[in-house]
């Protein structure tokens, strides 16, 4: 169970929290010009690093704020949490 | 009687009387039940598991793999107990178990708890280590949880004599619990076991609080309780496990752990037998000898492997006029049916009691469940902590470090240091003190006694595995412990082989010409020790399992024995049965009120979504796969969401109420998974649009009133409310007063009959519902359950996301293009084109008449195109809704089929265990296909 750094509420319980995969995946600016295979690089390809990797989660059961956070997968450390706005 | 006439921890003057396998005997306030049997002369406390053979106690604590025990009886009776942990209290009733516990029938009434704590520094383990640890942590300032598994702090040096400060080691226990209880920020618990380690320094401590007080124990007390303890550091002062070596016989009840009879002596004043025989690699075991000498024991023998031991502890031992032989081993043993009588060292030697040592083993459990690594250590023989990721420090025992004195220097090192981690103190510890130590001579690594006459030697105590076991496995083909684990059970019992694991390493080593250093551990998993799940599960029992929704509404239907369905947490009524009603009956006839006259249904379930902002039409038109800039205020529409993926995600109504402002309602079970994909989008996608969502769908009591006569019932509730088609057209909404009560009025339908949808603040549900009865009782107005409404929502063919779709599912595939605009961006339009999505042989919503109109086929049963094939045989789709309809007069279905579209009026066949179930593909609409009904 992890204790995740809400940048609104603080520390709080991962049971509270909605996970939304790998943050910073751009969504084509106009999907309707790109390619068939650039679509699909942005519906279903993901990072999957052994280390640090930059996510999405929504503090769904608190604020209800979406925001993102930078979790080792190997040590489940959070080394960063940041608001939507702020810079990976 | 083998119970010294003084001396331990125990209380004389407080007699308790228990019983073992309905004997009676006598302890004392301080023992265990372990300890006081032995007291009793009590030898054999167990059959073996598989080969039945008897035996004793082995151990003094957690890793006692022989002496489970079920204690108490009736409903609070507990299995598998380890008599060496089970506290002796006045009445108590203990049975031998043969290896398996048995539940009590009835329900356990006792109360369990759960508790979170913060702290900087959690210190597990109450030994001198621990104790040391906590002490210079918390003089530092640092708020500090010590958590303890027995009932008094102390450890192993409760049944040591070492002396600290020229006094009583126990002196110096008693000041540092002082000193503890003093400092406000720590909190020591006691009975508790750390047994299990998780991400982000969460450890899970099981505390049991009333056991120990039998029939006494305050009923309004917590039984155990569950502490979920965040630490910013921890500190593992586990202590050690001491490890037997293995040899012929060597499972004989008057076999222990040579750590465990020093415990037995000086803890709790019990000598477990007359004649002991000390057999050890290492110096640990001669303080044994020395403590059963001054018991008063005969101690014919130290056998000792090493082939000259010398020095501080075997001169004391060889002064005492104790022969120590040194270079030998015991490789067989004789008994009875009281266990020991003698052991063969080179020369027969009778005892009843033989002391075993082989050597500690770390007990590293949780600190590899905080993802640490081990490594050998060649010295010591033993795995000792190396990397850990965590912010963890390991001291004392657990750490490899084994004589008193270093134990509490390393000890008051790492509180300091965990303190000083987190902002307390400058990280030097005080002062230790002093402690006399003698110079040891070192361990000779020593696991398995040769035997060539076949003789039983045993592994694993509690699984009954022997090194022929072990042998068969690595013959068999297996290297690695992990699977001569699984392959001999080794480990696998509930002691989860806290004595046999490192031994059978090393006899895999060797049977494979490796070091042990390379064979490894297996993987030590939560918990430490066995944990009820009584206490898991807390107070989320029953009720409290899982929160059921009421809709307020709910009263009604439970008195008119309504029977209810699960979705998600809701209970919605499934439908009203009359008395003597088959559930299929009851479906028919409620279908048939709402096609024939008028009935009632309770939708206040349906998720709703306040939308409000300059930019909520711009929002929605993204959101959903249909336009909305068309939609007056006072007007609702359908709307169909998707995944990016293009995969139908969810459905439901939006409804224009204002300016900026909408409500759209989502699926029961959806609600707020929807909530958290608006959000999301709007979040991370469109931070710039003006919108607010708001979860209302408690804030709403809905009543959906439907049927031919529907109309005339919204007249007798809200007379002066327009009703006819011409004022109140379908998709159309009013407000007003209906039976005095504020409401908005929608004209939709899910039925496909006519249709309204009452909304009421919530607080009114119950008041409009009885009104909507009253008003339609001359119209003989019916109510309806999820059932009814599921039949009639499939005679329109309307396909109900999460039933008739899984995600795979397009609109398109369900035949709703008339959804899906082709004139504005929404989320998942571009994925309609790829290749995949647009190729026309998916699996299309399609009808399906069973060609025998009482064959009802079930859903999820799977279709064929050729009744006659040979295998393997293609699948074409599958049914996804079947039904038996009033309104048609016989049953239907809604199926995906592949290419569905292209095969209309043809056949396929569901294959059923009986035979095959032909069916002809059809439109899926069986009613009203013009929307006449509907409309009028």
């Amino acid at each position: 169970m992890l204790l995740i750094p809400c940048p609104w509420c603080g520390q709080r319980d991962e049971i509270e929290f909605r996970y939304g995969g790998a943050a910073h995946v751009e969504y084509p600016a106009d999907p309707e010009t790109v390619d068939d295979a650039t679509w699909a690089r942005y519906l279903f390809v993901r990072p999957n690093p052994k280390g640090p990797l930059a996510e999405r989660w929504c503090h769904s059961q608190g604020c209800r704020r979406w925001f993102n956070i930078v979790r080792d997968t190997v040590t489940h450390q959070i080394m960063r949490s940041y608001r939507m706005e702020e810079a990976p | 009687m083998t119970r010294l006439a003084s001396g331990g921890r125990i209380d004389r003057s407080r007699p308790l009387r228990f019983t073992f396998d309905a004997l009676p005997h006598t302890g004392f306030a301080g023992d265990t039940l372990a300890s006081a049997l032995l007291a009793n002369g009590v030898r054999v406390v167990s059959q073996s598991v598989t080969y039945g053979r008897l035996r004793g106690i082995f151990s003094a604590g957690v890793e006692e793999p022989n002496a489970l025990v079920q204690v108490g009886g009736g409903t609070g009776s507990e299995p598998m107990l380890r008599a060496t942990q089970v506290e002796l209290y006045d009445g108590l009733v203990a049975e031998s178990l043969n290896a398996r516990g048995r539940l009590s029938p009835e329900p356990d009434v006792a109360r369990y708890d759960k508790l979170f704590a913060h702290c900087d520094v959690l210190v597990v383990g109450g030994g001198s280590t621990g104790l040391a640890a906590a002490l210079a942590a918390g003089k530092a300032g640092a708020r500090v949880i010590l958590a303890d598994e027995q009932a008094e702090v102390g450890g192993t040096f409760l049944g040591g004599r070492d002396l600290i400060d020229g006094r009583p080691a126990t002196d110096w226990l008693a000041e540092v619990a002082t000193d503890l209880a003093a400092l406000p920020e720590v909190r020591v618990l006691s009975r508790a076991t750390a047994v299990g380690y998780y991400d982000q320094n969460c450890v899970l401590i099981a505390q049991r609080r009333t056991a120990h007080l039998g029939p006494a124990a305050p009923a309004a007390m917590a039984r155990q309780r569950l502490w979920q303890v965040r630490a910013k550091q921890v500190v593992l002062a586990t202590g050690a496990h001491e490890r037997p070596m293995v040899f012929a016989e060597n499972d004989r009840p008057g076999i222990m752990l040579a750590g465990a009879v020093r415990t037995y002596v000086n803890r709790y004043g019990v000598v477990p037998g007359h004649r002991a025989v000390i057999f050890t690699n290492n110096d640990s075991a001669y303080a044994c000898a020395i403590d059963l000498d001054d018991a008063g024991l005969d101690v014919p023998a130290v056998v000792d492997v090493r082939p000259n031991p010398a020095g501080g502890w075997p001169d004391r031992v060889r002064e005492r006029g104790i022969e120590v032989l040194a270079g030998q081993v015991v490789s067989d043993t004789a008994g009875g049916n009281r266990g020991l009588e003698s052991v063969w060292a080179g020369q027969r030697i009778d005892c009843d009691l033989l002391c075993v040592s082989g050597g500690f083993n770390p007990a590293v459990h949780l600190f590899i469940q905080s993802q640490g690594r081990l490594r050998y250590d060649e010295i010591l023989a033993c795995f000792v902590p190396d990397e850990a990721p965590q912010a963890v420090a390991v001291a004392g025992a657990a750490n490899g470090t084994f004589g008193l004195r270093d134990c509490i220097q390393e000890g008051l090192a790492a509180g300091a240091a965990a303190a000083s981690a987190v902002g307390f103190g400058d990280g030097h510890p005080a002062g230790a003190p002093q402690v006399e130590t003698v110079a040891e001579h070192p361990i000779v690594p020593f696991w398995l006694v040769p035997d060539e006459s076949g003789a039983t030697q045993f592994v694993d105590l509690e699984r009954d595995v022997t090194v022929a076991d072990v042998r068969r496995a690595v013959g068999a083909g297996m290297q690695s412990v992990e699977h001569v684990k699984r392959y001999t059970t080794i480990g696998t019992g509930s002691d989860q082989g806290k004595t046999a694991g490192i031994n059978s390493a090393a006899i895999v080593g060797a049977l494979l010409g490796q070091p042990v250093a390379a064979i490894g551990t297996t993987t030590f998993r939560p918990p430490y020790v066995p944990v009820s799940f009584a206490l898991f599960a807390g107070r989320t029992r029953g009720q409290l399992f899982d929160p059921a929704r009421v809709t307020p509404i709910h009263p009604w239907h439970v008195a008119h024995g309504a029977v209810f369905e699960n979705v998600g947490q809701w209970k919605r009524p499934w439908y009203f049965p009359h008395d003597g009603e088959t559930m299929e009956q009851a479906v028919l006839r409620e279908c048939r009120a709402v096609r024939e006259g008028v009935a009632a249904m309770d939708v206040s379930t349906l998720g709703k979504i306040d939308i409000q902002g300059t930019d909520a039409l711009r929002f929605l038109n993204r959101i959903y796969t249909n336009a909305y800039d068309t939609l007056a205020v006072g007007h609702c529409r359908y709307g169909l969401m998707c995944k990016a993926d293009g995969m139908v995600f969810d459905d439901g109504v939006v409804m224009h109420v204002g300016p900026d402002r909408y409500l759209a309602t989502t699926t029961s079970g959806g609600a707020a998974a929807v909530l958290d994909w608006m959000e999301e989008w709007l979040q991370t996608e469109w931070p710039d649009f003006r919108v607010r969502l708001t979860s209302v769908s408690d804030q709403w009591a809905t009543v959906a009133v439907a049927g031919p006569r529907s109309r005339e019932v919204l007249r007798a509730l809200a007379p002066a409310m327009a009703a006819d088609a011409v004022s109140f057209p379908f998709m159309a909404i009013r407000e007003g007063m209906v039976a005095g009560i504020p409401a908005r009025v929608c004209r939709i339908s899910f039925s496909g009959e006519l249709a309204f949808e009452i909304n009421v603040a919530s607080w009114y549900g119950l008041r409009l519902w009885e009104a909507v009865m009253a008003a339609g009782e001359p119209f003989g107005i019916t109510p309806y359950g999820t059932e009814a409404m599921h039949v009639l929502r499939a005679e329109k063919g309307y396909a109900i996301i999460g039933q008739d779709t899984d995600g795979t599912v397009t609109p398109q595939d369900l035949g709703m293009s008339w959804v899906v605009s082709k004139k504005k961006d929404f989320i998942g339009r571009r994925s309609h084109r790829r290749a995949d999505t647009a190729r026309p042989d998916r699996m299309h919503l399609v009808g399906l008449l069973p060609v025998e109109p009482e064959d009802l086929l079930p859903e999820g049963a799977q279709l064929i195109l050729e009744p006659r094939q040979e295998p393997p045989v293609a699948i074409v789709g599958h049914v996804t809704s079947s039904y038996r309809s009033a309104a048609l007069g016989r049953t239907f279905a809604l199926a995906l089929v592949k290419g569905g579209r292209d095969r209309m009026a043809s056949q396929v066949y569901a294959p059923l265990p009986d035979r095959l179930h032909p069916a002809t593909v059809t439109e899926p609409i069986f009613y009203d296909k013009e929307g006449l009904v509907r409309d009028g």
